[in-house]
């Protein structure tokens, strides 16, 4: 079943002056379960195109469904409310809520829903266990490397059981034994929970352990090669 | 700066009614625009009685006030008669402390005070004879020789020229006007409750009285509190303009610094509007707590600053008792003034959100992320 269904999907900045064509038609669909690397060169459109997958941006023409929604319907509020439930973010530079804790920051998005307290303090506890936190759940941002942050990142982007995760270049700060780390979780998350992971980045390593790579270029999708990995968890966490 | 401006004007005030006029005065109707010796009133207890029933009078000051030729052997001096109750007197002016020779008259005292300006003018010591002429009550003849009993230093320096003050009943007797007053000052627990007692009287004696209070009596200084005012507001304009600016810059920056932190909590899903009432909260507290802490370091210092106006001296303090007003630089600690420069600042903080709350409003999730 395709949870992403994107059509003619075209995004031109600054249209009535010197317009740059930052999306020329594209056309997508993305199963549940899948993991989807976005790659392609600077400027090439990857984080355009995850911005509007994620509602962030209004596509200049062309039609972004989720989930059977035709998410250029919604209201400003409705679209955030639509996110707030269907999409979970990973952003490049963690963007953690600096004066909360880990535990904080993943109990804050269940909050914005309206879970009751046990429901969001549990959840936010087996989240950060699942992404190897356990022992650092009381310490801030600044007191984590730069992978513990975005373990917790996910683990956020998680708590509010979204339909896929969005993933702008997450292993784009951070160093190879944390990429590693990221990496190995990222799978296990989608083999264990059939969790669908689209991500965009330029990082060799982690273009290899995706199961589907779209390239982009200059606005349009050149090449979409579903990979033949199954990838061993095991033989990762090894290599 | 308000706190000493305010003060300032309380001390005018204070000088002024408590040095002579009273918060308020009752005379005969028509009086004040023609002050004649021929315009009494009767000294009533029912009169009196009426005036007391208010709690907030503390005082009322019987007077019968006229003018004469005062002279000795070789010279004479126009000079202004006060016939008072010595001692309802002193309760509101403190006048026996400023007696520079001599004593303090009674209620039943055949001698009179002179001011000091006059004693030195006309050489009168105490115990020296004062003669006056003068026009007494209907055309009678007003003359007597009165012994000075005392000299006393009036801080007005054109009452200290020409005042001579009397025990009331010998003043009734010079003047021929056995118990009749030109006007019963009357002193208040505080200066809130002019107009309510003013209102009050005004309504209890009706159109045969005048009563006044001291802003009608003494519209001079009015204009010139009016005029000081003015231009201390314009200031206090400036300095809000410059405090306006310190809040607006900081607000400004605290958004600026956050704009990518509002991109990532309305990409996750929070909503604008719950955004916008968390830094309406944040803001709120923050100007609250400047409140606070100026509130807690200014407060002492004007307390300490109210207990102990600045003396002035030299040139300068003898221009402002010239004025006749006391020499200091006084600061209010009216409740007034930490209310009025509390909201002005919670308002300043107030219109400041406009600028967060724009931003906020027309923030691109995916602009902010950049």
């Amino acid at each position: 079943m395709s949870v992403i269904e994107i059509t003619n999907l075209q995004k031109i900045y600054n249209p009535k002056k010197i317009p740059v064509h930052a999306l020329n038609g594209i056309n997508l669909s993305i199963e549940e379960g899948e993991f989807t690397a976005i790659v392609g060169p600077s400027g090439s459109g990857k984080s355009t195109l995850l911005n509007m997958i994620g509602g962030l941006d209004e596509p200049t023409e062309g039609k972004v469904i989720i989930n059977g929604v035709d998410i250029s319907t919604l209201s400003g509020r409705q679209l955030i409310d639509f996110r707030l439930k269907n999409i979970g973010f990973v952003f490049q530079n963690y963007s953690l809520l600096p004066v909360l804790t880990a535990r904080e920051n993943v109990e804050f998005i269940m909050q914005l829903q309206g879970r009751k307290k046990l429901e969001y303090k549990q959840r936010a506890e087996q989240l950060l266990e699942e992404v190897g936190l356990a022992e650092r759940m009381d310490n801030r941002p600044s007191h984590l490397s730069g992978g513990q942050q975005q373990r917790v990142a996910v683990a956020r982007a998680l708590a509010s059981k979204p339909k896929f995760i969005l993933a702008d270049e997450p292993t784009a700060n951070l160093d190879s034994h944390s990429t590693n780390e990221l990496l190995e979780m990222m799978l296990k998350l989608n083999q264990e929970e059939n969790m669908t992971f689209i991500f965009s980045t330029h990082d060799q390593r982690v273009i290899d352990k995706a199961r589907r790579v779209v390239s982009i270029v200059d606005g349009k999708i050149e090449e979409d090669i579903f990979t033949s990995n199954t990838v061993d968890l095991k033989e990762s966490h090894e290599n | 700066m308000r706190s000493m401006q305010l003060g300032s004007y309380s001390n005018m005030i204070k000088n002024s009614v408590e040095a002579y006029s009273g918060y308020i005065q009752v005379h005969d109707s028509g009086y004040w625009e023609n002050k004649s010796i021929n315009r009494l009133l009767e000294d009533s207890d029912s009169l009196r009685s009426e005036l007391t029933t208010n709690q907030a009078v503390k005082y009322v000051i019987p007077r019968l006030e006229t003018f004469a030729l005062a002279a000795t052997e070789n010279l004479s001096k126009g000079v202004a008669i006060i016939g008072t109750d010595p001692e309802a007197e002193n309760h509101m002016t403190g006048i026996a402390d400023k007696i520079s020779a001599g004593k303090y008259i009674t209620a039943n005292s055949d001698g009179v005070l002179i001011s000091e300006g006059l004693s030195e003018y006309l050489s009168l010591g105490v115990n020296d004879t004062l003669v006056l002429l003068g026009q007494g009550y209907h055309g009678t003849n007003a003359v007597g020789k009165f012994p000075v009993t005392g000299i006393i230093k009036l801080v007005n320096p054109q009452m200290n020229n020409n005042t001579v003050y009397m025990p009331l009943s010998l003043c009734q007797y010079y003047n021929g006007s056995n118990n009749m007053l030109t006007s019963l000052a009357i002193v208040l627990d505080s200066y809130e409750s002019v107009a309510p007692v003013t209102s009050e009287l005004k309504a209890k004696l009706g159109s045969e009285y005048e009563v006044m209070d001291w802003e009608e009596m003494q519209p001079e200084l009015v204009q010139l509190i009016q005029s000081d005012n003015a231009g201390g507001i314009i200031m206090l304009g400036i300095l809000y303009m410059v405090i306006a600016f310190g809040i607006f810059g900081t607000i400004m920056m605290m958004t600026i610094e956050r704009i990518r932190e509002f991109g990532v909590l309305i990409s996750i899903g929070m909503q604008k509007v719950r955004l916008s009432v968390l830094i309406f909260f944040e803001t709120l507290l923050i100007g609250i707590s400047g409140l606070f802490i100026s509130f807690i370091a200014g407060v002492p210092l004007l307390y300490y600053m109210h207990q102990h106006p600045i003396p002035l001296t030299g040139d300068a303090a003898k221009s402002i008792e010239e004025m006749g007003y006391e020499p200091i630089i006084p600061f209010s600690l009216a409740p007034e003034i930490f209310f009025t420069q509390g909201i002005s600042i919670l308002l300043i903080v107030l219109v400041c959100l406009f600028y967060p709350y724009f931003r906020l409003w027309y923030l691109k999730p995916a602009e902010a992320l950049k």
